[in-house]
């Protein structure tokens, strides 16, 4: 596939790695040429982030099969230090800075700038703010990661391997906690790395990403190689044109004629209003978070809402479920017409309304529990006696059917859902919420890091539950997720409603225009059509969006 | 074969312990020539590490919770002087002395719990202040000692079940009455919980495994229960008490809304929140629950000594804590059992046995025993790495 004439800086022979009982990688080969950004694409458990352990010497030399060569030499990594000596700078996906020290600290965690075990304090500085400008930070590195959002954090990381003279720098999906603003400032630093001449191997799951800023992409499947396209050749030769598509049918392994599944909806009365919902920040008290926002959501119905990061959307949806989230909420909830008062989570339980979190790790789930006990948690009432005695059986009972309904992959309710993989962990998350018996579900990002295939399952299972009447709420950044799924679509920015859109009218230009939307120009009723001006900074966005995809 | 493996597996650490306990049994038992197992030396056992047993039946839940309570020594001094005042000195009956305890034990968890819970301060800090506090009292209330107490109140600590139904041979047949019944008792149970599976169509481990391991226990139960009949006293009144508290809160930790709030609190304290749990008032009952069982101790103490003593129960949180985590209870809370704990201080209370038939100094006892309390956590960290890298 690679002609002999290229310059390769990465070559990785026939990789094999096996832990016990699984055969991790098999005949994984992949080239990297110098100068290009290379994408790895694969489902979850593909084997992308072991192939990146086995390189930057995670998994040291002799623990896996098969021949790493950089620049053209055979090369053991005995370990990290190994790998980094080499020019080898692995970003992991979860950030790894302190909070509490100073970026400079950071930056130069491991690899203290001075003398004999002694720390140059302005030498450390100087060179940190050096490195901060060249990811286009202007920042003062005596500020503490606290001080700085999640977007220029990942700047930050990037400024620590440049500070160990990166030649090929790898980022695990570096865009995954980002909004789309900081998203498209950190594609085009990598941009500007590859002109200074510098490699890159990325890995994400957002497909549009990869499609913009990669020159070739290596699919990985079960531990293996599935093939290796480039996206500049695609106009050679008749070649087929490398498209997200194309990418999800190598990463599946078939093609996917149908992301969403068909639905017919049925839509009956209201089931839930909200009506100038107004939240604050828990802390900063003066900040509106939330400001006037309406909406509503009828029986049998899936109702969207889309916004950028930091919108409010997730605020909106937790401050109704039980005041979990802000300071000073006013406004009136309507359930089926009348107004009802929450005050906490058991409120909310009883008042038929759940929320599934969009962390489910850190929100969602007991991980260190079993399946059954994690269904049972938001409704041991169903299965305990008035002396709050659990009856043998009953849980054990309810979970089962959910795994069966839902198709919970586990050898049985008995498992730890730590070890599930995410699709299941949803799917446990979802079982214990339907187990409320809702009327209304909000799901907060019900797909997020999930594979393609358990996607279209959890779709199918949002449809069977809009088919039996429930009222859905759904909170996704997935723009063709909501216009795949839901029969209408509220726009949110800074914490307004800025627009409305029905299912037939809903594209991801129309709804990128409104999710950016000046606010103050929109009155609160969201219902009439607005006739403005798209800001200049949110067509340019939009039409970036239009692009990509 | 494959569901052998599975709950091999999953008991395995559990098994393990029981295994380091008949080891460790073993081993003195040979050492000490057979005066290990003395049927004396066992009721002694018994009477001798009941309140680590009873203490640690509470710890549990304050550790699963992700808490800690360094405060229990000082509050059985404190409570067991204030009982033995108001027996000695202002003449109470003994009943009404003891439910003062418990009164007074579930005012001090309601104490703790309030910080805990509503103010929000670490317990570490709480418990640590409690620790002074409660001490500092018991030296203001009791001075040194106050002696003497009634007799019927110094039996709960070192006193046997009066033998109404004689003996056969040497045994007290009392004794053995109550052996069969825990057989009987652990069968019906445990027969019971397997028809309900089945009635429910869920899985069960195979049968012959089933009554492989109902008769293992039913043997041990057996054979402790004759060796004990042989001893001085047939049972010991505390080890009833011991048996019925380890059967009431492992009912109340498994199978009650409270039991699993404490899980859940310590495995996920937000998702537990946004699961509609009242984490505070679970926390705030969690400690109510450890005062009561410190009241308990406090009465086993102060009864087996047969006196108020300022003194009383120095380490004792230390050695309550200490079996729950030989006994499995995890440093991150969320996971734990009482029957883990109660082979924990088990291990604790024979190595404190084994060592002192063996006239070895208490210092290097000390030693000895933070060596194991070291080496059991280890283990356990370990093996779950080990478990999370397969």
């Amino acid at each position: 596939m690679v002609e002999q004439t290229d310059d390769l800086i990465l070559q990785m022979r026939d990789i094999g790695k096996e832990f016990p009982g699984v055969k991790a990688l098999q005949h994984v080969s992949l080239d990297v040429r110098r100068g290009e950004v290379h994408a790895i694409c694969g489902e979850n458990g593909a084997g992308k982030s072991t192939l990146m352990k086995v390189l930057s010497g995670v998994y040291p030399h002799g623990s896996y099969t098969g021949d790493i060569l950089y620049n053209g030499k055979v090369v053991e990594f005995k370990g990290i230090r190994d790998s980094e000596a080499a020019g080898i700078v692995i970003i992991h996906q979860e950030l790894a800075l302190v909070p509490r020290l100073s970026l400079a600290e950071n930056i130069f965690l491991g690899n203290e700038q001075g003398p004999k075990g002694l720390v140059n304090w302005h030498k450390t500085r100087a060179e940190a703010a050096r490195l901060l400008q060249r990811v286009g930070l202007n920042d003062n590195p005596d500020l503490t990661p606290l001080d700085i959002g999640v977007g220029k954090q990942q700047l930050v990381e990037i400024a620590k391997a440049l500070s160990k003279n990166v030649d090929l720098l790898i980022l695990d999906e570096p865009t995954a906690a980002l909004n789309d603003e900081d998203s498209a400032h950190l594609l085009d630093l990598i941009r500007e790395f590859r002109r200074q001449g510098m490699t890159a191997i990325i890995i994400s799951h957002k497909l549009n990403e990869i499609e913009a800023i990669s020159d070739r992409v290596t699919i990985i499947r079960d531990g293996q190689t599935i093939e290796t396209l480039d996206f500049h050749a695609s106009n050679d030769s008749g070649g087929e044109a490398v498209t997200e598509d194309r990418i999800i049918r190598g990463m599946v392994g078939r093609p996917l004629d149908n992301r969403f599944p068909e639905r017919q909806p049925r839509i009956g009365h209201e089931a839930l209003r909200l009506e100038d919902w107004t939240v604050h920040h828990p802390i900063d008290t003066e900040r509106v978070i939330v400001d006037h926002a309406n909406i509503a959501v009828r029986k049998g119905e899936i109702v969207g809402l889309a916004g950028l990061m930091g919108a409010g959307r997730t605020e909106m949806a937790m401050s109704l479920f039980g005041r979990s989230y802000g300071s000073n909420i006013s406004g009136r909830v309507y359930k089926n017409g009348q107004e009802i008062t929450i005050r906490n989570v058991g409120d909310a339980i009883r008042n038929g309304i759940a929320y599934t979190t969009e962390d489910r790790k850190a929100l969602g789930l007991n991980l260190i529990q079993t399946i059954r006990t994690n269904i049972s948690a938001s409704a041991l009432g169903k299965v305990s006696n008035w002396l709050g005695v659990v009856r043998p059986g009953a849980e054990e009972v309810i979970a089962e059917k959910y795994r069966q309904d839902f198709r919970i992959k586990a050898p049985s309710v008995e498992s730890v859902t730590g070890k599930l993989s995410g699709g299941n962990q949803q799917k446990v998350v979802l079982s214990k919420w339907v187990n409320t018996d809702p009327d209304v579900l909000i799901l907060d990002e019900p797909t997020r890091g999930i594979d393609i295939g358990a996607k279209y399952e959890i779709y199918s299972i949002m449809n069977q539950l809009a088919d039996q009447g429930k009222a859905i709420i759904v909170i996704s950044s997935e723009l063709p997720e909501l216009i795949g799924t839901c029969d209408r679509i509220y726009t949110v920015n800074e914490g307004h409603i800025t627009g409305e859109v029905p299912r037939e009218r809903a594209t991801q230009e129309e709804l990128m225009r409104y999710m950016t939307m000046n606010p103050t120009r929109t009155q609160h009723h969201h219902n009439d059509t607005p006739q403005i001006t798209v800001p200049a900074q949110a067509s340019a966005q939009a039409t970036t969006e239009g692009n990509l995809r | 074969m494959n569901a052998l493996r599975d709950s091999l597996g999953r008991n395995l650490r559990q098994y393990g312990i029981v295994a380091a306990l008949i080891i460790i049994v073993l081993l003195f038992q040979s050492m000490t020539g057979g005066r290990l197992l003395d049927p004396n030396n066992l009721a002694a056992l018994v009477m001798q590490n009941a309140y680590v047993m009873i203490l640690a039946i509470g710890m549990v839940a304050v550790i699963v919770a992700g808490h800690i309570d360094l405060s229990v020594g000082s509050v059985v001094a404190f409570i067991g002087g204030l009982t033995a005042i108001a027996m000695n000195q202002w003449g109470w009956p003994v009943p009404l002395a003891i439910l003062m305890a418990l009164i007074i034990g579930a005012l001090v968890g309601m104490w703790q719990g309030f910080w805990v819970a509503y103010v929000g301060i670490p317990a570490f800090i709480v418990t640590l202040a409690g620790m002074l506090i409660f001490r500092g009292l018991a030296i203001v209330l009791v001075g040194q000692t106050v002696a003497p107490l009634p007799s019927t109140f110094n039996q709960i600590g070192g006193g046997s079940l009066p033998n109404f139904l004689g003996f056969a041979g040497n045994s007290d047949v009392l004794t053995i009455v109550i052996g069969l019944i825990a057989i009987a008792g652990l069968a019906f149970s445990q027969v019971r919980a397997r028809r309900s599976l089945v009635a429910h169509g869920l899985s069960v481990e195979a049968f012959g495994l089933f009554v492989a391991k109902l008769a293992v226990m039913a043997v041990l139960i057996g054979v402790v229960a004759f060796w004990l009949s042989l001893s001085r006293g047939g049972t010991p009144v505390i080890l009833v008490i011991v048996g019925a508290l380890v059967l009431i809160f492992t009912f109340v930790l498994n199978r009650t809304r409270f039991g699993r709030h404490v899980y859940a609190v310590g495995g996920n304290r937000n998702a537990a929140i946004l699961s509609g749990v009242n984490t505070k008032r679970t926390d705030f009952q969690i400690f109510i629950n450890m005062g009561l069982l410190a009241a308990v101790a406090a009465i086993a103490t102060t009864a087996r000594a047969g006196a108020g003593v300022a003194a009383a129960g120095q380490n004792f949180e230390l050695d309550a804590i200490a079996a729950c985590f030989i006994g499995g209870t995890a440093v991150q809370g969320g996971v734990g059992k009482i029957s883990g704990a109660m082979i924990g201080a088990l291990i604790m209370g024979v190595l404190n046995m084994g060592l002192s038939i063996l006239a070895v100094d208490s210092a290097w006892q000390q030693t000895i025993k933070g060596l194991v309390l070291l080496a059991a956590v280890a283990i356990d960290i370990v093996s779950k790495r080990r478990a999370a890298l397969g």
